[in-house]
């Protein structure tokens, strides 16, 4: 590999710096990081989502929308009237529609089918917007289906084409460069031990850290105060990648979730998690 | 996804020998790999698009496109290609009319703690920050720095402000793909992230003797 000599001396030169001045400064941030992993032991108890939960089984449960149905007998993928352990294998193919759908689309899909709703109204506004705001139908909804999943081993099926396709397009788009950052998916979770700040990013090539992340959302954002759903969790990172606005239910979103989902395979599910 | 129907065989029109093996079989469906343009195609389905943030941001530049496949191959660009790269990004970086290459380090070190601007969320012509210290260790005061880049504690007083270091240092912030095709760096000048006298205060936090960097 050809270098710039200019560059080589200045990383010879930033190689001498960090060992002059890391390991001080090392010893800080191994505190600050044990803090924040000690915080997060505290707040584990007595996750907020929980009440979110118990609305969102009421809900479940009640008879809504112009056909007065309730969404007990939705086919999220394992039989209608199935909740347990469905978010385990989601995203997964779905006959009737004739492709691959992840739970929030697969909610909404059976809130039309069963309920009578209509696409506009339920997408209108999924995600709730500031703390003080009570979640939404759509955030309870998820949260409790999801929560059903508890203990569940990940394991999404990948025997249909579709559902195959899904992960091949979820990888490129995981490693897809663009916008005015030139950043990827890849670029904050492709490699080992990165940090933005202080928060630790988790390589999505490893498996443990894929299972991580994939088996703790949705989760409670105590700094927002509010349950949020892996559809939110892809449009607020693309948002710092300065990509445009994520559409809700997007293919694309079907896409990601599936390769995250494959990548975390003998996970166990442990959402909704709580988070910093 | 392409579901066949062959014949398997042409002699159907004896029955015996279409049980014998000239059946029509369907054929299982294969999965296709996707190409790069039905994922920007898809991806452009995907997102809307903001006052600030249009559609074409997804439209990828030669850059970005080699260095999608490289990173997704888990291999290194082709050397030619990476020369070529480089060569085009630091034959577009503009120096200082004026010459002056440092601003005011107060005003940088406020440039490298913040993390706004070029969200589809954020107005036009907002002023955006560096937000260097999602990456870097700068000033040691600040404890919450990430590693994704290199530690640039003491990078002044290491490597002192004669004019290639200098030049060096604006060149990496304008465009950090002129040494690096496919580094993880935004390119602040390059892409209009920062303006030019939003880099000279950086520069002067990481170059100014008085600067906490070098302190």
């Amino acid at each position: 590999m050809k270098k710039h000599k200019l560059t080589a001396v200045l990383l010879a030169a930033t190689a001498l710096t960090a060992l002059s001045v890391q390991p001080a400064m090392a010893q800080t941030q191994d505190d600050s990081i044990k803090q924040i992993e000690r915080y997060r032991e505290m707040i584990a108890d007595g996750n907020p989502a929980e009440l979110v939960e118990v609305r969102g089984e009421a809900l479940w449960k009640q008879k809504r929308g112009p056909k007065n149905a309730s969404l007990e007998a939705c086919d999220l993928g394992l039989g209608p009237g199935k909740v347990a352990g469905v978010n385990a294998v989601l995203p997964r193919y779905f006959p009737d529609v004739d492709r691959v759908m992840d739970l929030e689309n697969r909610i909404i899909h059976c809130e039309i089918t069963l309920q009578g709703f209509t696409m506009a109204e339920l997408t209108k506004r999924p995600h709730s917007l500031s703390a003080s705001e009570r979640q939404t139908d759509h955030e309870a909804l998820t949260v409790y289906v999801v929560g059903q999943s508890r203990g569940a081993k990940v394991n999404l099926p990948q025997s249909h084409p579709k559902e195959r396709e899904a992960f091949l397009r979820g990888e490129k788009m995981f490693f897809f460069k663009g916008g005015p950052y030139d950043f990827a998916c890849a670029t904050c979770h492709g490699v080992d031990g990165q940090r933005i700040r202080l928060q630790e990013l988790p390589n999505f090539q490893k498996t443990e850290n894929a299972q991580r992340a994939f088996t703790t959302w949705p989760a409670y954002r105590v700094s927002q105060g509010a349950v949020r759903t892996m559809q939110w969790r892809l449009l607020d990172c693309f948002r710092q990648q300065r990509m445009p606005e994520m559409k809700f239910l997007s293919e694309a979103s079907i896409d990601l979730i599936t390769y995250m989902g494959v990548k975390a395979k003998d996970g166990t599910m442990d959402a909704p998690a709580i988070k910093r | 996804m392409n579901k066949k129907i062959v014949i398997a065989c042409g002699a159907v029109f004896v029955a015996v020998a279409v049980l014998a093996g000239c059946a029509a079989m369907v054929e299982a469906p294969v999965a296709k790999e996707p190409t790069d343009a039905e994922i920007v195609s898809l991806l452009k389905a995907s997102f809307k698009e903001s006052p600030s943030a249009k559609l074409d941001r997804l439209d990828q530049s030669p850059l970005q496109q080699a260095c999608t496949e490289a990173s997704r191959l888990g291999k290194p660009l082709d050397e030619k290609v990476r020369e070529k790269l480089q060569a085009a990004a630091l034959a577009n970086v503009k120096f200082p009319a004026d010459g002056k290459y440092l601003g005011d380090w107060k005003k940088g070190e406020a440039i490298a703690q913040n993390g706004r601007g070029l969200q589809y969320s954020d107005k036009v012509g907002d002023v955006a920050g560096g937000n260097c210290y999602a990456c870097h260790q700068i000033d040691k005061k600040e404890i919450a720095f990430g590693n994704i880049g290199p530690s640039l504690t003491g990078y002044g007083k290491l490597r002192g402000q004669s004019e290639p270091i200098v030049k060096y240092t604006w060149t990496r912030i304008w465009n950090s793909h002129s040494f690096n095709a496919c580094a993880n760096m935004p390119r602040f000048g390059d892409a209009g992230i920062l303006t030019e006298a939003q880099i000279k205060d950086v520069m002067a936090l990481l170059l100014d003797p008085a600067s906490p960097v070098n302190n």
